[in-house]
């Protein structure tokens, strides 16, 4: 009797909080509606695709012929995915830090009231205004050795030197990540800047009365106040991480050899170059389980652990 | 009898279409300078049979082309003819009947007999029936040689890889960079598949590119050739470019001895204002074993609904194997006409050795009509690699080639 009793109490509480919450706010959700519906279906439902025909023997066309898990086989004994693998690795963890060091002390200088600052903010801003390829090929030009830096230094007389990443396997991501840092850190470089600008004034005040150093005071208080900052250059870092390709095709078409190959470009070739869509499906694919691995705990401890704080 | 019918209903869909004129737009990837000319040349013979030609070029080379194409072509947009390379790069649209037949046009005006060599109708060929027109052929087994270069360091001109390989470090001494190879990695794979045909011979080379045997690979005559290509990886320290014409350019300025590149590159020598025999050498088949691969470019027709465009579609394929628009064409591009009954206006010492060759029958189908895209860039990326990285030994890179070639469809 218990059952029947509390059964319909429950209903009732359901049934008054449930229209509530889904009709709360209703022409803003329906004014949401075309971006859910391309969030689920181009999203959402190209990704499933990708991952479907990512067993099948699909060639120049998509074929539904089942090739199991051939085409992953394939691309994991396949050298050139695995130095893929590294050299994103390389790039990805040098590009972070780098960027957010420069970014961040680039900015914090500026923030020092030096005079003429939007001129300098201009001129860091500058290279994110050109497209990568625009970027890669400039690049290319100053890091060839019969051209560029190399050649201008041993004019000036010091001809042993020696400064050629780009025709150097062993080296050569440091020549991609250099290109990579000049366009990338005057963007993060602006982010920092209007979070150090909303950092109250008092703030500093209260550090100073404490004796605090200046740079004490960044590392110690600043930085962590500006933990949104952060969080949103790690995301605009992360994806152009993730996504390198243009700059790669322009500055070393993946060379020497297959030395500076990058899991996008891997992609690309296997789909339209070597018409073998399943092959470039399996390896996309695994680009998306990499940054799911790498993007599950994180999002986890940022977002999951707000909750309890 | 019936072949008779057949040609008067062909002549009668021919003799019907010229009526009416209509506007085929045509993609491509000559882009150059001297192939843009050679375009033209196409499209002025079709603006003179009173049709319009909407010219759709794309820059950037196939590789940035094709997808383009297909992309279209599957979205249901397509054009009115696109340029592929002979091969097995249409193979899967064909397949799918997302192209025009053509085989009443070839049988109307007689390509099976005309078209020389017959390998390249074979290409277009799919279950018996012609899905493509063949318009040039273009040759990978060429070695060009700068004389000035060789004369200032005091040497003859080489007229085999074997004499190559033997004058290079003099070369070298004299400061010059004996062989130009370009950074991107079908320049690569390209080289070593000439040296493959040069050093292993004809019946090696089909053995592995036709028959895909495995063993071939792994046998002495590609043993050599993989030992060979090894060795001349030293040849091109010193010169850093990536493109195909930035390599011949060395050529042309005397810095770099030699390059292995298919005969495109002489368009390069032209612009440059080289004579063949005085200012530069060529050895085909590296002087070795003196034959040619036959590949080239081929025009492919996307099935349309109406039949207007399709009739006009008909009537451009059977022009572009004209004996007059091969010869203006072919004569602007560079490249040797498909049609054995045509002579070129002007031809160079360089194109009468190729000419000859093709004469006597000393050609062999392309690379590409045997292997598919996907295997040729699986190879791409092991040459390269083994091209630019020392420590790598040909055994080692024999054994992934064949490899290869085992899964090789």
């Amino acid at each position: 009797m218990t059952i029947s009793d509390s059964r319909p109490d429950a209903g009732d509480r359901a049934a008054a909080r449930r229209p509530s919450r889904l009709f709360r706010n209703l022409p803003s959700k329906i004014a949401m509606l075309p971006l859910i519906f391309t969030a689920v279906v181009v999203f959402l439902g190209g990704t499933i695709w990708t991952v479907i025909y990512s067993f099948t023997k699909s060639g120049l066309l998509p074929r539904l012929s089942w090739a199991g898990l051939d085409q992953y086989e394939r691309l994991w004994s396949s050298r050139k995915w695995i130095v893929s693998i590294e050299n994103l690795a390389i790039y990805g963890f040098f590009s972070l830090i780098g960027t957010l060091v420069i970014g961040f002390t680039l900015a914090a200088l500026l923030d020092r009231k030096i005079r003429g600052e939007a001129v300098f903010r201009s001129i860091f801003l500058y290279p994110f205004a050109l497209s990568f390829i625009v970027t890669g090929l400039v690049w290319q030009w100053i890091l060839n050795p019969e051209l560029g830096l190399q050649n201008v230094v041993r004019e000036m007389g010091w001809t042993g030197f020696s400064f050629d990443p780009l025709n150097n396997p062993d080296i050569v991501m440091f020549g991609l990540l250099i290109a990579g840092l000049w366009q990338g850190t005057g963007l993060i470089m602006c982010i920092m800047l209007a979070g150090l600008r909303g950092i109250d004034e008092d703030i500093w005040k209260a550090a100073r009365v404490d004796g605090i150093g200046t740079v004490k005071t960044y590392i110690r208080v600043i930085i962590p106040m500006m933990r949104p900052v952060f969080v949103t250059s790690l995301v605009l870092i992360g994806a152009g991480i993730v996504k390198l390709y243009d700059l790669v095709v322009a500055q070393t078409s993946g060379g020497p050899g297959i030395s500076s190959e990058v899991p996008a470009k891997y992609v690309m070739t296997a789909m339209f170059g070597g018409q073998n869509l399943g092959q470039g499906f399996a390896a996309s694919t695994m680009m998306l389980v990499m940054v799911v691995i790498i993007l599950i705990p994180w999002a986890y401890l940022e977002f999951g652990g707000k909750k309890h704080g | 009898m019936k072949l008779r019918i057949k040609l008067l209903s062909a002549t009668a869909i021919c003799a019907a279409t010229t009526a009416g004129a209509v506007d085929l737009e045509v993609m491509h990837w000559w882009t150059s300078g001297g192939e843009a000319n050679a375009v033209a040349k196409f499209a002025e013979a079709w603006t003179a049979t009173g049709n319009t030609w909407v010219d759709g070029a794309i820059a950037g080379g196939g590789d940035t082309a094709r997808p383009v194409m297909v992309s279209r072509i599957i979205g249901g947009d397509p054009p009115a003819a696109f340029q592929f390379n002979h091969g097995r790069q249409a193979e899967e649209l064909i397949e799918a009947g997302l192209l025009l037949d053509l085989t009443d046009v070839a049988e109307a005006e007689g390509w099976a007999d005309i078209v020389n060599p017959s390998s390249l109708l074979d290409a277009c060929t799919v279950d018996g029936r012609i899905y493509c027109a063949p318009v040039n052929i273009h040759s990978w087994q060429w070695m060009w040689l700068s004389n000035a270069a060789y004369e200032n360091a005091g040497l003859a001109v080489p007229t085999t890889w074997t004499e190559f390989a033997e004058s290079a470090p003099a070369l070298q001494e004299a400061g010059l960079t004996p062989l130009a190879m370009g950074g991107q990695s079908w320049q690569q794979n390209g080289a070593f598949g000439v040296m493959a045909l040069a050093l292993a011979g004809e019946e090696a080379w089909l053995s592995v590119n036709r028959d895909k045997n495995a063993e071939t690979v792994m046998g002495p005559e590609y043993t050599r050739v993989f030992e060979a290509f090894g060795a001349a990886r030293v040849f091109s320290d010193g010169l850093n470019v990536q493109d195909w014409n930035q390599a011949t350019a060395a050529v042309i300025n005397d810095t770099a001895g030699a390059q292995i590149m298919g005969d495109w590159a002489q368009g390069e020598f032209a612009m440059a204002g080289e004579v063949a025999g005085e200012d530069y050498s060529c050895l085909p088949g590296l002087g070795e074993v003196a034959i040619l691969d036959t590949g080239g470019d081929a025009f492919y027709f996307p099935k349309q609904d109406d039949p207007e465009i399709e009739a006009g579609q008909k009537e451009l394929a059977a022009m572009l194997l004209s004996p007059e628009v091969q010869v203006s064409f072919n004569s602007a591009k560079g490249s040797l006409p498909v049609r054995g009954d045509v002579d070129l206006t002007s031809v160079n010492e360089c194109t009468q050795k190729g000419l000859d060759l093709l004469a006597n029958g000393n050609i062999v189908p392309n690379g590409e009509s045997f292997l598919a895209p996907d295997t040729i860039s699986q190879l791409n990326d092991l040459m390269t690699e083994f091209w630019n990285t020392p420590a790598m030994t040909p055994a080692e890179v024999q054994e992934q080639y064949s490899d290869i070639i085992a899964s090789a469809e």
